[in-house]
């Protein structure tokens, strides 16, 4: 039973970062010793670390490179925030209507996830890739020209313009097209971001090593061997994605409800290439590495502010140079040969 | 109508020179070079920089800016890609996504994110046939590609070089033993892709004349899925999915929505590759058991 | 079906088989009978099309003509996933193994289908799970103990020496619970006194769980060794059928493998 006290340990200490990172915060929150543009932070990073973690659910579990994660988030997001104001009204706690709405968010993202995900996962590599990126761009367009609001009869849609909808004089707009999601009520909190992290990590993390996520893993290891196994190629490639895009929507959901506006651009392509790098630097397959990657990653543009301009340039130049480092071999060398106990340690996490 | 189709023929023509590009690249080096795209963004910059700033005629202008092009995509391939010729592709990915940013972020810090109108390049008159009327930009853009596609097909049917492409694209390790160069080669691909790209960024920005930092991102990745449309690797697949993708956007647009015209454009790629998964000129790649 | 009826009817019956790759015909006119608890082997010179009749078994590729029958049933329409649960495993002549899961992990692959707990009883740990856990625990580290390999548990599979990653294929087959266990060069790379482990290990394997194996090799000493019915193929067609005796006494049989000397 070593194996498996193996990974319960690894997982509480997963558990336990995330633990600490909130008293940590929280301490300091409630002290007041937060820059309110730090403080502001907290909540996207928590969905960043959802983002990341379930997009490493896809390229590190099941190995297939997905370039439009982005559009689950916004899918999230957006049914997130129709369903948290239409609930405005009925549903008074707001912690509730919040749980509702991420909820909503990750199975609207998960139904959307299942129509992309039959095709797409009949492909392969960068084909894959491609269609993804291209699901998540159609996404975004669509949602570009998408309105919807609300009045005394119930949600009203309409793809051409908000007088479209023949909403009643009292009705309210809640996604404008290109605008966006306007005046939203503010109702995510960073309990409640720790929380969708910590309910993300224990999904994942469990699943991993239960007879499904194993199978996942087989099938990433080697796909004719994982058939001849007598393993469904598809069930399983289409579970992970989809329970990745439902995640992702569920962290859209916390995002979007932690801003007044959204607006669809927000979810674009460089969003998602942004978790794409935190799931990558953090290592691939690597929980724990998304975890912190996504993390300083998000606050990293706010500490670079000292170079001011310079600061996405500087940014540039930093994961091109992590990116030789930790994969040439010639630099792996001179980093263990010349390098202090830190780079020795990272280059041995790279070579797990 | 046959307006349409000329429009679309021209912006799939823009498409087509950058699929080649990334095709090119992607057959030889095996990656995504995300970067490319902004390499047609400095191309479109140089060319303004020539005219607007030191008074150049068009033609030493688009000479100059297809010269720093070449050099900036050897030096990239150079810096960036080569320490990681063995790497998995998602690091070379990520490495070609921070390329990306480093350059669209110099070219905000060098020329501010202010949209600069990109100089009429081509002073020719609109040449009249009947009711149809064709710019001379539209002209020249589907001009050029023809020459482009007729010249890079004679150059890796005819030559040396072209012959040592072919080959390091097939085996990599095959003809290094064979007394390739892979190197040089390898070299040679990213200053064709990037001299093409410098070509595009100025066909391009003659057509829509606002050049932004930005400029260069979404034509990339349109034409990027114009080369997994055609088939990712093959020359002729790049130019038909280039020109169908430019038909298909303008039409689109013309007829069904301006709004969601990159949506019906993305679509059509979705249902080529589920139905034939490999984009319509690709090669099949069996897995041997 | 008791044991005993199902004795009489053979595991595997082909007949006709062929496939063509294009205008290529790559097997032709194959037949073959395996009957229960037999080892057979499947000999050959290079690129005869040994391992393409794996495939065609195991419905890596489809049959261009001919019939396949497992245990009386028609496997036509099947496919790979459909046959290994009709009854048929494999390993591969070029490695298959999912290289960054345990060895443990590796054999509870082989076993997914005769685990019986859902997505969501493994992401809540429910009951269910344990139980079935514990089990699958102690079943692969049973199967791992045939090639006396049960201390390697945690390794990562893709770390495994060489011989060590081709007895992990077998117990990973072996744990799909075959009738029929069909082994590509599993003595590939492996010095004489390993080859006759192997040979020792197949017999106990067949005598243990009763079931038939088909075999790819061109190590002589152990097809002659153990197997009971040879076929000999070239070119993809069967020249030669028999017990190793007649095998090796057979002129086509020489001339097959002496020409082919020749060209060498």
């Amino acid at each position: 039973m070593k194996k498996i006290s193996e990974s319960t340990r690894s997982s509480f200490i997963n558990y336990s970062i995330i633990l600490v990172f909130f008293l940590v915060f929280q301490c300091l929150l409630s002290m007041g010793k937060l820059s309110s543009s730090f403080s502001g932070q907290l909540i996207p990073i928590c969905a960043y670390i959802v983002m990341a973690l379930s997009l490493n659910l896809v390229v590190g579990i099941s190995g297939e490179l997905s370039l439009g994660h982005a559009g689950f988030m916004s899918v999230g997001a957006f049914s997130g925030v129709v369903v948290a104001t239409s609930l405005q009204g009925t549903v008074e706690a707001s912690p509730l209507r919040l749980l509702i709405a991420m909820v909503m968010g990750a199975l609207i993202a998960a139904l959307a996830g299942t129509i992309i995900g039959i095709p797409v996962l009949r492909l392969r590599g960068d084909y894959l890739a491609i269609v993804t990126l291209a699901f998540g761009e159609i996404i975004k367009n669509v949602l570009n020209c998408l309105y919807v609001g609300v009045d005394n009869h119930g949600l009203h849609f309409s793809m051409k313009d908000a007088n479209a909808m023949g909403m009643e004089a009292d009705g309210t707009v809640i996604i404008n097209g290109p605008m966006g999601a306007l005046g939203i009520q503010k109702l995510s909190t960073f309990v409640s971001g720790i929380l969708l992290v910590f309910v993300v990590l224990f999904v994942i993390q469990n699943l991993v090593n239960s007879r499904s996520g194993r199978a996942v893993q087989a099938i990433r290891d080697n796909r004719i061997a994982a058939e001849s196994c007598g393993l469904n190629i598809t069930k399983y490639k289409l579970m992970a994605f989809v329970t990745s895009a439902a995640m992702a929507g569920a962290a859209g959901a916390l995002y979007a409800l932690n801003y007044s506006t959204v607006v669809p651009k927000k979810f674009d392509f460089n969003t998602s290439i942004l978790i794409l790098v935190f799931v990558v630097l953090g290592g691939i397959g690597n929980l724990r590495g998304s975890i912190i990657a996504a993390a300083v990653l998000t606050v990293l543009p706010e500490m670079l502010r000292q170079f001011q301009d310079y600061r996405m340039l500087v940014y540039a130049i930093v994961l091109i140079l992590i990116m030789i480092c930790t994969n040439n071999q010639k630099a792996k060398e001179i980093l263990a040969k010349f390098g202090s106990v830190f780079s020795r340690k990272k280059v041995a996490e790279e070579d797990k | 109508m046959l307006n349409y189709l000329i429009n679309g023929i021209s912006l799939g023509s823009v498409y087509a020179i950058i699929a080649l590009g990334y095709t090119m690249v992607y057959g030889i080096a095996m990656m995504l070079n995300f970067a490319h795209g902004d390499v047609i963004m400095v191309g479109g910059y140089m060319a303004f920089c020539a005219t607007s700033y030191m008074g150049w005629p068009a033609i030493p202008s688009v000479l100059f800016s297809i010269f720093i092009c070449t050099i900036l995509g050897i030096v990239i391939e150079r810096l960036a890609y080569k320490p990681l010729r063995n790497a998995t592709s998602l690091a070379v990915l990520i490495t070609a996504i921070g390329v990306s940013y480093f350059l669209q972020n110099a070219a905000l810090l060098i020329w501010s994110s202010n949209p600069k109108a990109f100089p009429n390049m081509v002073t020719l008159p609109t040449l009249v046939i009947g009711d149809l009327q064709i710019s001379s930009v539209t002209l020249v853009t589907i001009l050029a590609c023809i020459v482009i596609m007729v010249a890079l097909t004679l150059f890796t049917g005819k030559t040396k070089m072209g012959k040592a492409m072919r080959a390091v694209s097939e085996d990599k390790d095959a003809a290094q033993l064979m007394g390739i160069n892979v190197n040089a080669t390898i070299s040679l691909t990213f200053a064709i892709g990037s001299g093409l790209a410098a070509i595009a960024g100025v066909l391009l920005c003659s057509a829509y004349p606002t050049l932004m930092p930005t400029t260069g991102a979404m034509p990339g990745i349109k034409a990027f899925t114009a080369a997994v449309f055609g088939g990712i690797g093959s020359i002729p697949g790049a130019m038909l999915g280039g020109i169908l993708l430019g038909i298909i956007e303008i039409f689109g647009k013309a007829y069904i929505s301006t709004q969601l015209s990159d949506a019906i454009v993305f679509a059509v790629l979705i249902i080529v590759l589920i139905v034939k998964p490999t984009g319509l000129l690709g090669k099949k790649v069996n897995e041997k058991v | 079906m008791s044991e005993k009826e199902k004795a009489g009817c053979p595991v595997l019956e082909v007949f006709r088989l062929g496939i063509d790759f294009g205008g290529l015909t790559a097997v032709d006119d194959f037949n073959m009978v395996i009957h229960a608890s037999e080892i057979a082997g499947l000999i050959g010179p290079n690129g005869a099309g040994k391992t393409t009749v794996f495939n065609l078994l195991t419905k890596v590729y489809q049959p261009t003509r001919g019939k396949i029958l497992l245990d009386g049933k028609d496997t036509s329409g099947m496919n790979t996933i459909q046959v290994n649960k009709a009854g048929i495993a494999r390993t591969f002549q070029n490695i298959r193994l999912f290289d960054k899961l345990s060895v443990e992990d590796n054999v509870k692959i082989g076993l997914h289908n005769h685990t019986k707990y859902g997505m969501w009883s493994g992401i809540f740990r429910l009951p269910k799970y344990w139980s079935e856990e514990k089990r699958i625990h102690n079943e692969a580290l049973e199967l791992l103990s045939i090639f006396d390999m049960q201390d390697l548990a945690n390794a990562t599979a893709g770390s495994l020496p060489y011989g060590a990653q081709r007895r992990l294929e077998i117990v990973r087959a072996l744990a799909t619970e075959p009738k029929l266990l069909l082994l590509d060069e599993p003595a590939a790379g492996m010095n004489p006194s390993e080859t006759a482990e192997l040979m020792e290990n197949i017999r106990k394997i067949r005598d243990k769980f009763q079931i038939a194996v088909l075999l790819i090799e061109h190590d002589m000493s152990l097809v002659m060794g153990i197997c009971e019915n040879i076929a000999v193929l070239n070119f993809g067609k069967i020249i030669a059928q028999g017990n190793p005796s007649q095998i090796q006494s057979n002129p086509q049989v020489i001339e097959a493998y002496l020409g082919k000397k020749k060209e060498v």
